[in-house]
């Protein structure tokens, strides 16, 4: 047997995840793209703390007699129609964005990764079946299938998260699909195999790994097309529903007083795009730092 | 080929029959019917227009004939507006949208490809991120709030344009804009992702070492490789935007397909829902195959796959 | 230099496109040189046949395409010659003779006679028709029973031509508000022969009103028709009273989105829109009062009680939620076009019945009754759902409210919204708690509201039922005298007040959006067009 620890220690090696992490370091855009997640996420969950000590107000809190007011030392986003103030409802409302984002992917990365693991890695009939049921999916008008969901079963915010993940897993299993049939073909596996490894170890110590970098650059983009997704529902009237608010509800709250009160748009507006961007950018950084093809050196 | 494109044609029948068969049942078990109204009609007259239309029929019966009556193209009549059928609701308001998902895909692909183009040449330059945060505004503004700004800015303020309609050519401008921003984004990046794969290959950097400009190297080597994530994109993307946004035609006062398709759904017309269902599904699957065929033709490579 | 000369082209086009593009001329300034009235109808009709047309969408259109015997005064609401030049009612109130003019023809040019009436008459209540409307005709004896099928000869039923140009009606009991029932689209007559030239007469689905099939008898005719785009009718020359009629067209865009529609005013493409979102409402009496106006429309905005449902079967409840509200807030801080609280279901100066209330808001004794039914502040009061449907109003005061009761009862009231067709659903299964509910009047008289708690309506969906109740009602409706009516009316009005089945919130307001250039409009309780009065003047807006 080859004495493998005295050569270890000639060269310090870097494993694959410490060399992406240092590549996304190197990606500013994609850190600033992390901060801004990561204070929004404590933000969000923080709110009711914020909200009832630093703030003052609770999202649901309305003041009839008051009405929409512009920004000011009181209400320092100024107010809704109802005179609720609008910082506590936007941090309100990002928590539940943010939530919703969160749940429906990892609904949808649940069901997408165990339907592409089975069907990649048995292949043959098995896989050619689910494939074309994947098919049959992408054909249906999502905004129907949605409707038809959220009419048939209630409107309640579970169901949502439900249905908007039930509609994001089909690319998903895909792309696992594809990942997992690519590494299958991969040498390692035979080798693996052949040294009579059982299936369940080749599946979990060498399959999976090479699974976590797509999935985790997917899920990222993920969210941020899961709160577009529920943007357009509560356009229709299907979104997160009373008393809860999400920014969806706000941006569009806010769309129909445009001109008249253009702050309960603006400030909604900008947060929920801030939000996207950075999940975005974060997102394109992961998949620069983990794409082993990519780097060029 | 001819066979790989029959065979693909003959898997579509049982897909469409599936998601016809899907719809069918969902719609009908949805609480709510087409005849509810504020002002709700006695039992007879409800009785009676039931009768009508076969609703008072068993349930699998009224599959049955529905299935019979698709076979033949007969999408059935309207609910919601009584003395007009499906296929003559959606032959009226189809060419709208698709002129107007053509004029948005044009907006896509220039701005698009033009943006993902000058982003891959100047990699990491003030060219790239500046395009790359525009194109990620597309992304990440809903088009029920870009459509109302542009509205807000181009015809309200400057007076350049109508607020809504669909009656002259200058109409089509903001729409277009609207509803092509997010596919100009999507493809920007997707262009740019897939040109820099190429740009960063060794045989690229041959012909650079070989005198050859910037422009040819990218007309000549790049674009066709590049250009493939694109059309792989564009697939189900070009029959989301043929078929109409509900968005951007409410918005805009557009007399296209799109708001058919949800209203229908709220309205609980059940036959223009499956009507709208099947029209995008065939879509959907005629241009996966279009584009299917576009990239094994590209790319002789996955022939043998 | 080639980098400047490519800066300085395109700012040349970019300066050129701005002076270019300046002051275009609106639509509304040409609409107002041409007398073409542009107008927002709120949606696309799903028929324009008269017959089985519902909604206001249909009916704004319909009132320019075909006329009944009546036409409604834009501004009194009093029943004017229409296609009949004068009638005789006789003195027991039950027989009314209508004289028609010679001059009145379809726009075929076929004469309009008495007959064509009948036959009007008869289609609409043809069993097989499925008219939703024709409830409307009851007064006249055996309509009913025809409708129902009981009967199946339409001699029977009391309308006759009694000559070509002369009409009788006959009621089986008196209805002194018959003739403003007339202004209904069920009254209308349509062209029987031109219908059964292009199907069977009683199927809905008949194509007669497409534009090129298209005959009626009213000052316009159908001339285009896009789906979900627009209608154009234009002025009709074989209109009996055309020389008065000034417009020469009416476009009516369908544009449903409130939004999109008051755009397309700011913009200068409409002249006008009848109903603007509240949040404008405040924006434009502030800003534009001259472009907008706001009248009371004959409506009531009112939550349902699921009687059935504890704890709402407990009257002292209902009362309770009742009293201790603030209409007035609501009024003023979330509807804001300026309705009126309703302390009462129907409006006030309802054909000039005004209902004498008991109900007024006091939260101490809501409080107090609560207590009595076994809900000491609040305690151990069951989660009951508020339900609605969705939409930004009803999502706005459904909240105000939630709020009002945690305040004033401490009780919580959960919001569950619905989609349209559920929420019909759910109110019709009675599948609910409370649920928010409103009612137009379909014409100027009590009895269209009062109607609607009788036992047996289709449109009760409450589970009330008081046989006093349905006492009342239906003296009222049995009689001509308008004295024992809206006596009547008064004391089934108490009874309902006291039961409380619903809470009555407001009266309606139509906030409209219309420009000056248009004369000759009037507001009205029934916000009823008169086309043949309205015009514009070039160079106003």
């Amino acid at each position: 047997m080859i004495d493998t620890s005295s050569m270890a220690k000639t060269e310090r090696g870097a494993s694959f995840w410490q060399d992406a992490w240092h590549r996304l370091w190197k990606n500013k855009l994609a850190i600033f793209g992390l901060a801004v997640v990561t204070i929004l996420a404590v933000l969000s969950f923080a709110s009711p703390l914020i909200c009832r000590y630093i703030i003052g107000f609770s999202y649901d809190q309305q003041n009839l007699a008051l009405g929409p007011v512009a920004p000011n030392h009181t209400h320092w986003l100024g107010t809704d129609p109802l005179g609720r103030d609008l910082l506590a409802r936007l941090l309100y409302g990002g928590r539940v964005s943010l939530m919703v984002g969160l749940c429906a992917t990892v609904v949808s990365l649940t069901i997408g990764v165990i339907y592409g693991a089975i069907a990649g890695f048995i292949g043959g009939k098995l896989d050619m079946f689910m494939m074309r049921a994947v098919d049959i999916l992408y054909a249906l008008p999502f905004t129907i299938f949605v409707i038809l969901l959220m009419v048939f079963f209630g409107q309640n915010i579970i169901l949502l998260f439900v249905a908007i993940g039930a509609v994001q897993w089909l690319t998903m299993a895909r792309i696992v699909r594809g990942q997992v049939m690519a590494v299958k073909r991969q040498e390692f596996v035979e080798a693996a195999h052949a040294l009579g490894l059982r299936r369940t170890r080749i599946i979990f110590r060498h399959i999976v790994p090479n699974l976590l970098g797509p999935i985790i650059v997917y899920a990222t983009l993920t969210v941020p097309e899961v709160i577009l997704l529920e943007s357009f529902l509560s356009f229709l009237g299907l979104g997160v529903q009373p008393p809860h608010s999400s920014w969806g509800v706000l941006i569009k709250e806010g769309a129909e007083v445009m001109e008249e009160y253009p702050w309960l748009l603006m400030y909604p507006g900008v947060m929920m795009a801030l939000t996207l961007f950075s999940l975005n950018f974060l997102g394109d950084g992961l998949r620069d730092a983990l794409d082993v093809r990519g780097s060029k050196d | 080929m001819f066979r790989y494109i029959t065979r693909r044609f003959l898997e579509t029948i049982p897909v469409l029959w599936i998601i016809a068969t899907v719809t069918f049942f969902m719609m009908r078990l949805a609480p709510g019917g087409p005849f509810d109204a504020e002002k709700q009609i006695s039992p007879e007259v409800r009785a009676r227009m039931e009768a009508h239309y076969g609703l008072d029929k068993p349930l699998f019966e009224q599959y049955l004939t529905q299935m019979k009556h698709l076979l033949h193209g007969d999408l059935g009549p309207s609910f919601k507006y009584p003395g007009r059928t499906v296929n003559e609701i959606i032959a009226d308001a189809f060419p709208v949208s698709l002129e107007l998902g053509f004029e948005a895909l044009a907006v896509a692909l220039v701005f698009g490809l033009a943006a993902g183009m000058v982003a891959s040449l100047k990699q990491n330059s003030a060219w790239d991120h500046v395009p790359m945060s525009l194109a990620m505004a597309g992304l990440c503004v809903p088009t029920f709030v870009m459509g109302p700004l542009l509205i807000s800015a181009f015809a309200l303020h400057l007076d350049w344009f109508n607020a809504a309609g669909w009656y002259f050519p200058r109409d089509r401008v903001l729409p277009a804009l609207t509803l092509g921003a997010y596919y100009a984004a999507y493809i920007a990046r997707l262009a740019r992702g897939g040109l820099l794969e190429i740009l960063n290959q060794d045989f690229i950097r041959t012909a650079r070492a070989k005198g050859a400009s910037m422009r040819r190297i990218l007309f000549k080597h790049a674009l066709r490789g590049g250009i493939l994530p694109v059309i792989s994109f564009l697939g189900p993307a070009v029959a989301g935007l043929l078929t109409g946004s509900f968005v951007v035609e409410t918005i805009f006062g557009v007399p296209g397909l799109g708001r058919y398709f949800v209203t229908a759904a709220f309205n609980r017309d059940y036959f223009m829902v499956m009507g709208s269902v099947l029209f995008y599904a065939g879509f959907v699957v005629a241009l996966n195959l279009a584009v299917d065929v576009l990239l094994v033709w590209m790319n002789p490579k996955l022939r043998f796959e | 230099m080639p980098n400047r000369t490519r800066l300085t082209f395109c700012l040349t086009l970019v300066y050129l496109a701005m002076i270019g593009c300046g002051k275009r001329t609106t639509l509304v300034e040409i609409g107002n040189r041409t007398q073409e009235l542009l107008l927002n109808n709120m949606g696309e009709p799903a028929t324009l046949d008269p017959h089985i047309g519902i909604g206001d969408i249909e009916h704004n259109i319909i009132l320019s395409l075909f006329e009944g015997l009546v036409r409604a005064d834009p501004q009194t609401l009093s029943p004017k010659p229409g296609v009949a030049e004068r009638w005789e009612i006789s003195p027991d109130g039950k027989v009314y003779t209508f004289h028609l003019r010679k001059t009145a023809r379809w726009s075929n040019g076929d004469p309009l006679t008495a007959q064509d009436f009948v036959e009007s008459y008869h289609r609409i209540l043809m069993p097989s028709l499925g008219a939703q409307y024709s409830y409307m005709l009851y007064p006249i004896t055996n309509a009913e029973a025809f409708n129902s099928g009981k009967i199946t000869n339409f001699d029977q039923v009391g309308c006759k031509a009694l000559d070509e140009r002369t009409l009788q009606i006959t009621l089986h009991s008196a209805a002194p508000y018959l003739l403003s029932m007339m202004y209904h689209d069920s009254w209308d007559p349509v062209p029987v022969s031109v219908i059964r030239k292009h199907g069977a007469i009683d199927d809905p689905t008949n194509p007669w009103t497409k534009p090129e099939n298209f005959v009626g008898n009213g000052p316009f005719v159908l001339k285009e028709w896009r789906m979900n785009s627009h209608i154009l009718v234009e002025k009709s020359p074989t209109y009996w009273d055309a020389k008065k009629v000034r417009l020469n067209k009416i476009f009516f865009d369908a544009t449903e989105d409130s939004d999109t529609a008051e755009r397309m005013f700011r913009s200068g493409q409409i002249h006008s829109v009848p109903k603007a979102l509240p949040s404008k409402v405040a924006f434009y009496r502030k800003y534009k009062p001259n472009l907008i106006v706001t009248y009371p429309l004959l409506g009531t905005y009112f939550y349902k009680f699921n009687v059935k449902r504890p704890p709402m079967n407990d009257k002292r409840v209902r009362e309770a939620m009742a009293m201790a509200i603030d209409r007035q807030a609501i009024c003023d801080t979330v509807m804001r076009a300026g309705e009126e609280p309703a302390y009462c279901l129907t409006p006030p100066n309802c054909g000039g019945y005004t209902c004498a209330t008991s109900l007024k808001e006091d939260v101490a004794r809501a409080r107090r009754l609560l207590a009595e039914a076994g809900y000491p502040d609040g305690k151990n009061f069951p989660t009951v759902e508020l339900l609605f449907n969705t939409l930004q109003s009803h999502k706005a005061v459904a909240e105000a409210l939630q709020q009002m009761w945690k305040k004033n009862l401490n009780v919580n009231i959960s919001l569950h919204n619905e989609e349209w067709k559920v929420y019909l659903d759910s109110l019709r299964r009675l599948d609910y708690f409370m649920g928010r509910s409103s009612w137009v009047g379909d014409y100027v008289d009590p009895s269209t509201f009062m109607d609607l708690f009788l036992t047996d309506s289709g449109n009760n969906e409450t589970g009330w039922s008081n046989p006093e109740y349905d006492r009342l009602v239906h003296i009222a409706s049995n009689t001509g005298d308008q004295a024992v009516r809206y006596a009547a009316y008064q004391k089934a009005e108490a009874i309902l007040l006291d039961e409380m089945p619903i809470i009555p919130l407001f009266y309606y307001t139509w906030p409209r959006l219309i420009r000056s250039s248009v004369k000759g409009w009037y507001p009205n309780l029934l916000d009823e067009y008169d086309f043949t009065s309205i015009y514009l003047v070039p160079g106003t807006n």
